[in-house]
């Protein structure tokens, strides 16, 4: 079922990589990489330090399923709602749209799914370790440091990159809260799209595909040698 | 911040439990109330407000948006779009479930490339892919002219710009989501389990019935919120393979809030998928509770 | 989630004191533009739609000026709006939007009033560019191109059966149902039914709306779909073989096939324009005057109909564009005032509700 339609593009002659230049000399085109690259890459940090103090704050401090509820419910809270409240939330205070605005937005939902990452990881892990640096006379903030994070390396590597590969499609929360002369990537790509599919938008797609395979394969080498640790 | 062990007493071990708390806790619970909880605030309100003259908001309270809202014409939109996302989760559930399961029977490391392969289409960008189906289905597209080349059909199929094209649409885009967690609940079962079962007496379907789907049913469940959630309040799928002929809530708020510019009514609309997602939640685990309390007895 | 019914009570409180105290954005009146503004210090943000305007335009443009010009995209009318008046700054100086919804921003006091000093290539402009019902005398926008909605048809594939009137789109011959589309858009997905009806594009009075939906409510059995921007493709792909389709989209579809033919209804259309306006909040004012007034120069305007395939108001561009053009795009020829006997789209103001209402009844039905 891995149906994919971008294929290399073939001009009417025959293969050709005629279509990736035209990509590369379209403005609008690399403006929207360039924007939604800045978004996704502050969302993933933004998310990350988030949502990972989020899911120790909920593993090892406050056993609460209520907490945990709320803290993942970004995650699958309807993305037009979301979007729509977030929208009337700027615009009444009055904030200027642009990748800020949607960088804000990304973070929210990105942040849920990197909790919901790390607190399997930390569901799995033995406290026991933690418990023990602090009785030899660490602090909290340092065991932080020098304990937990490394034990939930690969739960912040595949986080990170969902969070990741998450800003960098998506479409709906950033078509409302976009600001209209930076849009990102799969703005650009519906305002092209709706004139139906051109061999530019295929070449396009594929180099999207491309790198996020590539994104998730360097996942795969270091979660494994991560395991093996 | 001091806070050797050796000093203070008790309370300062209290004081630093708290403090090491906060740290934790706050930053992120203060970002998702700032950034959904407010939000939901402003629609709530919304939804009491009134629509100025040219778009936008009034403060006049009035709850002509609600019964507006009751209108059958809008309760007809909400219910075909549950019809329609319900039908794309049954039927991610129907061809969902065996493909994971096949999947945990594999060798461990042809599992993860399967996985992966699954989850390929989802990197390429959603709108494209929808597209994609357009030129596959179309009365000129490739399925039918194949079927008509190899003399199978004399008239093409008229596939697209109806309902089911719909649900096709969702389905597809949105199954990846409903395999992973099933296959995640899956594999995290105890083959010792099973193994018990039958030396106990138990045949393979029986203890497939009384033991590996219940304790699926959490992934399951979690599958069909993810796949029921989104596909709710789709509007991009219904636009383009359902030809604009078919519109869903999703539809609805994005034309209330871009077109007509009406934010309390788009805001009704709005809550009622907040409304629906609340309610999927709270049967979630309802079942839950009650299909694992028995399972573990 | 008990805990988070709290918080919403809380926030939603908070997000009710936090609207009242928002401030209106008023802007105060116009300040008189400086004919010698350094435009290479200004910048430009323009919103256009997609392949609606010249690659190099923003190039060019520079080149000339000094000026840095960035051109975004949007997809719909409603779309720019949307962000145009949802309050604050948009970072947008000059927007191109229907002539319609410059009158809705012009009524909400989102535009400035055009300083024609700024703009001498108006000249270049016909008379009866001045009488656009939208905005006469083109106050507070430009005219960027212009034309009016028919059908547009496979000729090859309708032989004897061409279509004359709205009603052989709306209710086509059996061999052809499932073979027609319409235009999406609210105001021209009511045009055929308001026009065979022989309502005005404008009526605003229920009972006729009332008619108009009932009629666009049989039709719809007949229509493959929904379509703004791919119709011209579905008839050269043969899929559909009749479309309403706005002029200057239907040459794209005789770019690709000969035998797709344009025709305006007996009953008569409309008269649409797409124009050009200056956002109020703009900083750059002068450099986006200076925009204007240079699309509107012959050649560049020239070189929109040559690529565009649309018709322009101005007179320079079309004697030099239309000699080519006319021989494969026959409704590259409709004059002036032929044009002018269409009616103009106005703003609703308060009716757009109802139209909105219709749409949506006659595409959830």
């Amino acid at each position: 079922m891995s149906f994919n339609k971008s294929d290399a593009p073939f001009t009417w002659t025959g293969f050709s990589t005629k279509w990736y230049s035209v990509l590369v000399n379209s403005p609008n085109i690399i403006e929207g990489f360039k924007n939604t690259l800045i978004v996704a890459v502050v969302t993933t940090i933004i998310s990350l330090a988030l949502g990972t103090l989020l899911a120790i704050g909920l593993a090892r401090y406050q056993k609460s399923s209520a907490l945990e509820a709320v803290a993942l419910t970004p995650a699958i809270f309807p993305d037009l709602a979301l979007a729509i409240g977030l929208l009337a939330l700027f615009t009444s205070l009055h904030l200027t749209l642009g990748l800020h605005s949607v960088i804000i937005s990304h973070a929210l939902f990105c942040m849920a799914f990197v909790t919901a990452i790390v607190r399997g990881r930390l569901a799995q892990i033995d406290s026991s370790l933690e418990e023990a640096a602090q009785d030899l006379g660490d602090t909290p903030i340092g065991t932080f440091f020098r304990v937990t994070l490394p034990s939930i390396k690969p739960a912040l590597i595949a986080g990170g990159l969902l969070a990741f590969t998450l800003s960098l499609d998506e479409f709906v929360i950033a078509f409302f809260t976009d600001g209209p002369s930076t849009p990102t990537l799969p703005i650009v790509i519906y305002s092209m799209v709706r004139f139906g599919v051109s061999p530019e938008i295929n070449a396009l797609a594929t180099v999207v595909l491309l790198i996020s395979a590539l994104i998730v394969t360097i996942a795969q080498r270091n979660v494994k040698v991560q395991d093996q640790i | 911040m001091a806070l050797a062990v050796k000093s203070g007493g008790r309370d300062a071990i209290k004081r630093r439990a708290l403090l090491s708390r906060a740290v934790f806790l706050v930053p992120g619970l203060t970002y998702i109330t700032a950034f959904m909880l407010i939000p939901l605030g402003f629609i709530i309100v919304y939804t009491f407000l009134s629509r100025g003259t040219y778009g936008g908001i009034e403060f006049i309270f009035t709850f002509e948006n609600y019964t507006r809202a009751l209108d059958s014409l809008y309760v007809g939109v909400l219910v075909k779009s549950i019809l329609i996302a319900s039908a794309a989760t049954l039927l991610a559930f129907v061809i969902g479930f065996p493909v994971a399961y096949a999947i945990t029977k594999l060798p461990t490391n042809r599992q993860n490339i399967l996985l992966v392969l699954i989850v390929l289409p989802f990197w390429t960008n959603f709108l494209i892919r929808t597209y994609a189906w357009i030129v596959l289905l179309n009365t000129q597209g490739f399925l039918n002219k194949g079927l008509i080349n190899l003399g199978l059909i004399s008239q093409p199929f008229e596939l697209l710009y109806k309902p089911s094209a719909i649900v096709l649409g969702l389905l597809y885009a949105y199954i990846p989501l409903m395999i992973l967690p099933i296959y995640s609940s899956l594999v995290r079962i105890d083959p010792a389990m099973k193994e018990a079962a039958i030396n106990l007496g138990a045949t393979p379907a029986q203890a497939f019935r009384q033991i590996t789907l219940p304790l699926a049913l959490p992934g399951v469940l979690i599958g069909a919120i993810f796949v029921f959630v989104p596909s709710v309040g789709n509007f991009i799928v219904p636009e383009l393979l359902g030809g604009g002929k078919t519109i869903m809530v999703g539809n609805l708020i994005r034309d209330q809030f871009l077109k007509a510019r009406d934010w309390p009514f788009g805001s009704v609309m709005a809550l009622s998928m907040v409304i629906m997602l609340c309610a999927l939640f709270f049967i979630q685990a309802r079942v839950n509770r009650r299909v694992l309390g028995d399972a573990r007895a | 989630m008990r805990i988070s019914r709290t918080a919403v009570a809380a926030t939603a409180i908070a997000g009710l004191l936090l609207g009242l105290t928002a401030c209106s954005s008023s802007d105060s009146g116009a300040t008189a533009l400086d004919p010698n503004a350094d435009l290479s210090k200004q910048t430009l943000t323009v919103s256009n739609w997609a392949a609606y305007y010249p690659e190099d335009l923003a190039t060019k443009f520079k080149e000339k000026f000094g000026t840095s010009v960035t051109i975004t995209n949007h997809a719909t009318n409603e779309e720019i709006m949307a962000k145009l008046t949802a309050g604050g700054d948009s970072g947008i100086d000059v927007a191109f939007v229907s002539g319609q919804f410059a009158q809705a921003l012009a009524a909400q006091g989102l535009i400035e009033n055009l300083d024609k000093s700024l703009i001498p290539n108006e000249a270049n402009l016909v008379p009866e560019a001045a009488q656009l019902s939208y905005d006469k005398g083109n106050k507070y926008s430009m005219p960027y191109s212009w034309g009016t909605t028919g059908i547009c048809y496979r000729s090859d594939l309708m032989k004897g059966n061409e279509p004359t009137s709205w009603n052989d789109l709306l209710m086509p011959k059996p061999q052809y149902k499932g073979k027609v589309t319409m235009l999406a858009t609210e105001r021209w997905l009511m045009l055929p039914a308001q026009k065979a009806l022989g309502y005005s594009i404008n009526t605003q009075d229920e009972a006729q709306m009332g008619k108009v939906k009932d009629l666009l409510v049989k039709a719809k059995s007949n229509l493959l779909a929904y379509d703004d921007t791919t119709f011209y493709d579905r008839l050269v792909s043969g899929e559909a073989v009749m479309v309403e389709a706005w002029d200057g989209w239907c040459n794209y579809g005789i770019a690709k096939n000969k035998n797709i033919k344009f025709v305006v209804p007996k009953e008569g259309s409309d008269l649409w324009a797409d124009t050009m306006v200056v956002l109020k909040t703009s900083k750059n004012k002068e450099a986006a005057h200076a925009f204007i007034n240079y699309i509107l120069d012959k050649d560049i305007q020239s070189w929109v109909v040559d690529n565009i395939l649309y018709k322009v108001p101005n007179k320079p561009a079309m004697d030099k564009s239309l000699p080519a053009l006319i021989g494969d795009y026959p409704n590259m020829g409709i004059t002036p005032a032929e044009l002018l006997k269409g009616e103009g789209i106005v703003d609703l103001g308060k009716a757009s509700a109802l139209y909105t209402r219709i749409a949506t009844e006659v595409t959830a039905k």
